[in-house]
């Protein structure tokens, strides 16, 4: 039986993946709409490309159950598999092979019914700019084009869900922006749903609904307005000539918590414009400078998890990124 | 490959692509497309087409040559060198066919093997198709060390010619299935290197390719029977001498029938030796990727 067309997309409960004691996904749930863009956010090594790789049929979660398309992850992965685009965050090309030798090669095992082959490529070639190039070798493309190629790759076999992960990782800011370009474009053409991960911030605003995950669980999802709106606060950034000074002051006087990040002190307050020059009168530390932002999903990660994203990087993400490197070779 | 319209057809027209069930068809595809790569890498690889030229000729003409100063008369007036040949076309097959298998730990390396393994067809026919490619490849890699026979007095005869490939291509898809068995468990490239050396060098010296099997130790008779290559190579060296003037006891003592507890297996039991051998690694080597995902 085909999945109906109300069902969602993608369906997951209670999804938990351990590798000996480390718990990469703590329990996770969420649906997925039909045509929808979906974002998870988080640093590297927060169980997004855990997540990712169970959805697609790559491992076997732990514990709790997932469906994609309408089909189990588990019990059903050929289904699952004939329905999802994958692009890796490894890149996955025979580099040997031109683009068209790999889009053929990808057609064939993924069984696309040989009359269509020909039309289909051209048409997903087009969409990621590629058809001019299509007779030249994948070793002679670079980074961007390469994305691209995966991406047009993925689509080949007409997937309901396509699987980005990390798909602007390692790419020059300007790539990066045409590569968004292409999957907006996709939307519009193509009847199909976006499951993303990415640990780029501003990336995040792309996606119709976010999942802000940290160590393997998701601390927070809604669409990227909303969870903006739901801090309501401005994030005030200074610098002082005594930093840990700065710190108990504003505890003290104003009841606010502030961190060093970047030798800033940085703290998020309602109405931040009426606040400053109050801040300037009162405060005791000399202040050298001072800046104000809009709420930003930096600042709903750091609302949420009490830290921000290049901070968990720096130490627990490297030691689970290194578990993970070691276990995606196979 | 045979699309050439200007404009990409509307995207409404063929977005409703549905993947089909996997069944019979689709892999046979998969097999196909995977053996079609194979190929098309091959043809892309001059420099692997020469080098693997290299080794044999040094065998032939150099070992052959120096060695026969040693052997005069107790050829009977065969020269070492027409007597290695065949024993030559085997290690061109063996070497290249083992060498295929190793592409596949070069595929993880690069990701592709990732795109092989997540496609809804089954790892078999990936396998299937990885083997086939491989006894391909060989077969034809020993075609151009086949092209040298004149050189050693091996006439260019058909009959012998097509037993020589189809023996060939029999013997390398078992060594291809052999070499996936270990880049199955073997991950990283330089172990599998020094892995396939130490497993070629045995094989190679056990299996009668570079001296007569008559007169042997029995220890060392044992280790040739077990030997799935010794089951190619005597196949192989009893064609040519079917087409070559040699006398009747100098054939009996560099050519000796194989035999099993005084049983003469006859070739075509021998070459299902070597088939089976190759089918049974083949599965190894599929339970093998089953299992790792």
């Amino acid at each position: 039986m085909p999945p109906t067309v109300t069902e969602p997309a993608v369906t997951v409960r209670g999804l938990e993946k351990h590798y000996g004691d480390l718990v990469a996904v703590a329990g996770v749930d969420f649906d997925v709409a039909p045509g929808e863009t979906f974002g998870f956010l988080g640093p590297n090594g927060a169980g997004k490309s855990t997540t990712i790789s169970i959805l697609c049929t790559l491992i076997e979660p732990t514990a709790g159950t997932a469906k994609v398309a309408g089909y189990d992850v588990v019990t059903q992965r050929g289904d699952v598999r004939r329905n999802i685009g994958l692009v890796f965050q490894d890149p996955t090309l025979d580099l040997y092979l031109t683009g068209e030798q790999n889009l053929r090669f990808h057609a064939e095992l993924y069984g696309v019914p040989k009359h269509l082959v020909g039309d289909r490529m051209h048409q997903v070639l087009d969409m990621v700019g590629l058809w001019e190039r299509r007779r030249h070798r994948v070793d002679t493309y670079s980074g961007g084009m390469r994305r691209r190629l995966e991406i047009a790759r993925g689509l080949l076999h007409s997937p309901r869900v396509l699987f980005l992960d990390e798909p602007t990782v390692g790419l020059d800011p300007q790539t990066r922006n045409s590569i968004w370009r292409y999957i907006h474009e996709l939307r519009e053409r193509e009847d199909i749903t976006i499951f993303l991960t990415t640990h780029y911030m501003d990336e995040a605003e792309h996606c119709h609904r976010i999942a802000i995950m940290n160590e393997g669980r998701i601390v927070v999802l809604g669409t990227p307005e909303a969870l903006k709106a739901s801090i309501g606060k401005d994030r005030v950034q200074i610098h002082t000539s005594d930093n840990d000074g700065a710190i108990v002051e504003l505890k003290q006087r104003y009841e606010l918590d502030a961190a060093v990040h970047d030798g800033a002190v940085m703290f998020s307050v309602a109405g931040a414009e009426q606040f400053v020059p109050r801040l300037f009168a009162e405060f005791a530390i000399p202040i050298q400078q001072v800046s104000l932002a809009r709420p930003s999903l930096d600042d709903v990660f750091l609302n949420y998890t009490g830290t921000t994203i290049s901070d968990v990087e720096a130490s627990a993400g490297e030691r689970l990124r290194s578990a993970f490197a070691a276990r995606r070779r196979a | 490959m045979t699309t050439t319209a200007a404009s990409p057809p509307s995207p409404t027209a063929i977005a409703g692509i549905r993947v089909p069930d996997s069944g019979r068809a689709h892999d046979i595809r998969a097999i196909k497309v995977v053996w079609k790569r194979e190929m098309i890498r091959f043809s892309q690889d001059r420099i692997r087409i020469i080098t693997a030229l290299v080794q044999p000729v040094l065998f032939m003409f150099v070992l052959g040559t120096g060695l026969s100063s040693l052997t005069r008369g107790a050829t009977g007036g065969l020269s070492l060198r027409t007597f290695m040949f065949p024993g030559v076309l085997a290690l061109a097959v063996l070497f290249t066919a083992m060498f295929s298998a190793v592409s596949i730990v070069w595929d993880r390396e690069f990701g592709f093997l990732r795109e092989m393994l997540v496609a809804p067809v089954r790892r078999g026919a990936i396998m299937i198709g990885k083997c086939c490619g491989g006894a391909t490849v060989a077969a034809i890699q020993g075609c151009i060390v086949l092209a040298l026979a004149p050189l050693v007095d091996v006439p260019y005869n058909p009959t012998m010619l097509l037993t020589l490939f189809g023996e060939m291509l029999i013997l390398g898809f078992a060594v291809t299935a052999m070499g996936l068995v270990l880049a199955a468990r073997v991950k990283q490239l330089q172990s599998m290197m020094g892995l396939m050396q130490m497993i070629l060098m045995p094989l190679m010296f056990l299996s009668g390719s570079l001296y007569p099997l008559s007169g042997l130790p029995e220890w060392m008779n044992v280790l040739v029977h077990i030997n799935p290559i010794t089951y190619a190579v005597h196949p192989l060296r009893q064609a040519v001498f079917e087409h070559i003037t040699v006398s009747p006891r100098a054939a009996a003592h560099l050519n000796p029938p194989l035999t099993l507890f005084g049983w003469e297996i006859p070739i075509l039991v021998q070459l299902a030796i070597v088939v089976l051998a190759g089918v049974l690694l083949l599965w190894g080597a599929i339970a093998e990727f089953d299992r790792a995902d």
